[in-house]
């Protein structure tokens, strides 16, 4: 761990902190008369500001967790620190592209 | 026959990586310290034993090993604040090289301290006048809480991170880092933040405060690394280091 | 390993540390699968639909609020350190420690609780 990824990590976890405290609250809006399909996309479909809210959240947790998992790979498995690395990067390209997918899946009318 | 009223048992690592524990019986002795019973083997059960000593009172680090799985100056630590029902393992301290038996190589922990830039570096020569530091300025004040290490070895062998991640320059040679950080008279801040900005500089921390809860002269490395991070963060982005 | 566990087990701040650690990873291994069941909108409400019912199940709700608790105490242990580096040193850290495992298990239970 350096300067640059540690910056990357604190920011975008900064940057977290009140997303997660919305999405807790979605999350405990939307489960509190059981959990559909119709409206979560009712609120969704065609929305911009959802979009907007996940697009950045989806994109910042990719960040965030991949630098977290290179540490673990560095510390806790037997790769490489450039193995580590490429594995890393490779997690948060499909972390990001799965995504934005999702994003989306729940957004485009 | 151990007679656990009158004998300690006593485990030691004999050997180098690829050595054995083996296990000797010690009187008790009243008020008897660590450093006393691997003496006691060496001079009356195996002399062959080897371990490191130097003053035995506290001072010099010199007697830094790993009692009951967690690394102790064993002069200080007495028997019975550790024995587990009458049971000690003693080993080299950990996350260095055994040498033989006791003694580990504590070159690697030398190295990192040189790579930390923890060497002090003048900005005067000895024709200038000497610069006067106030004791109570907020910087000396963080050199004096940091200035105490003696280079005993303890924190780097209780840091998880320091066993984890061969790269990491440890608890020791960045707290000395972050005391010559703040020395006004120091000139060679530039290099030394770019060192400990690294890769297994001051970042890789992880604030278990293992250095902390073990450093027996009650220093507290986790918070000279906080410090080392928010330095070498402000000086990333103001430009001023390129590491 | 139960050695090595047995001597860092009195160290809340390692514990604290641990726990941060194997809640992130989860999360980080929850978040992909999460991607692909809200990616099942992708073809219509009904899949999605579909996928959402085992929600109803209780052992499924058991494991949403296990997220719930381990999404909470990853953000306090995270905010945690955060203070920690980026302000002066307080001591106590073992108390803030304990505190984000208590204040993470009222909201786990407390999610758990409405969705039954």
């Amino acid at each position: 761990m350096n300067v640059r990824l540690y910056l990357w990590q604190r920011l975008t976890a900064v940057l977290m902190l009140p997303l997660i405290l919305i999405h807790l609250a979605v999350i405990f809006y939307a489960t509190s008369k059981g959990l559909k399909a119709a409206d979560i996309l009712a609120r969704t479909r065609g929305s911009i500001a959802w979009a907007s809210f996940y697009g950045v959240f989806v994109t910042a947790a990719a960040i965030h967790s991949v630098i977290g998992i290179r540490n673990i790979l560095i510390e806790w498995s037997s790769l490489s620190k450039r193995g580590a690395g490429l594995l890393a990067i490779g997690l948060g390209i499909t972390l990001l592209i799965l995504g934005v997918r999702a994003v989306a899946a729940v957004v485009l009318p | 026959m151990l007679d656990p009223q009158s004998e300690l048992s006593v485990t030691l690592w004999r050997g180098a990586e690829d050595g054995a524990y083996q296990t000797y019986q010690v009187p008790i002795r009243e008020n008897q310290t660590i450093l006393d019973v691997v003496s006691w083997v060496q001079r009356n059960l195996d002399p062959t034993l080897s371990y490191r000593f130097a003053c035995r009172v506290g001072m010099c680090g010199s007697c830094a090993m790993t009692v009951n799985g967690r690394p102790r100056w064993t002069c200080r630590t007495h028997v019975s604040k550790v024995a587990n029902d009458g049971r000690l393992e003693i080993g080299p301290l950990e996350n260095l090289p055994i040498i033989k038996d006791l003694a580990a190589d504590m070159r690697s922990f030398f190295e990192k301290w040189q790579q930390a830039k923890g060497v002090f570096t003048p900005s005067r020569t000895r024709d200038d006048t000497i610069e006067a530091i106030k004791p109570d300025t907020p910087a000396r004040v963080a050199v004096d809480e940091a200035i105490e290490c003696i280079n005993c070895g303890v924190c780097y062998a209780a840091c998880d991170t320091v066993r984890w991640n061969p790269d990491y320059l440890g608890p020791a040679a960045l707290n000395r880092a972050w005391s010559l950080v703040n020395d006004v008279r120091d000139a060679g801040n530039v290099e030394r933040l770019e060192a400990i900005a690294a890769d297994g500089g001051c970042h890789a921390c992880h604030s278990h405060q293992s250095c902390e809860q073990f450093c027996p002269q009650t220093l507290n490395p986790t918070a000279s690394i906080s410090g080392l991070k928010r330095r070498a963060t402000q000086a990333y982005l103001q430009g001023e280091i390129k590491p | 390993m139960t050695k090595f566990l047995a001597t860092r087990r009195q160290n809340i701040l390692w514990i604290s540390a641990l726990v941060h650690r194997l809640s992130g990873l989860t999360l980080a291994t929850f978040l992909p699968l999460h991607f692909l069941a809200l990616g099942l909108a992708i073809n219509g409400e009904t899949q999605l639909e579909e996928f959402l019912r085992w929600t109803d199940w209780p052992i499924v709700k058991l494991a949403e609020s296990g997220l719930v608790l381990l999404l909470v105490i990853h953000l306090l242990g995270g905010l945690r350190l955060l203070v920690i580096e980026n302000f002066s040193w307080r001591n106590g850290q073992a108390k803030l420690a304990a505190a984000a495992a208590g204040i993470s298990m009222i909201v786990a239970i407390v999610f758990l609780v409405r969705v039954f």
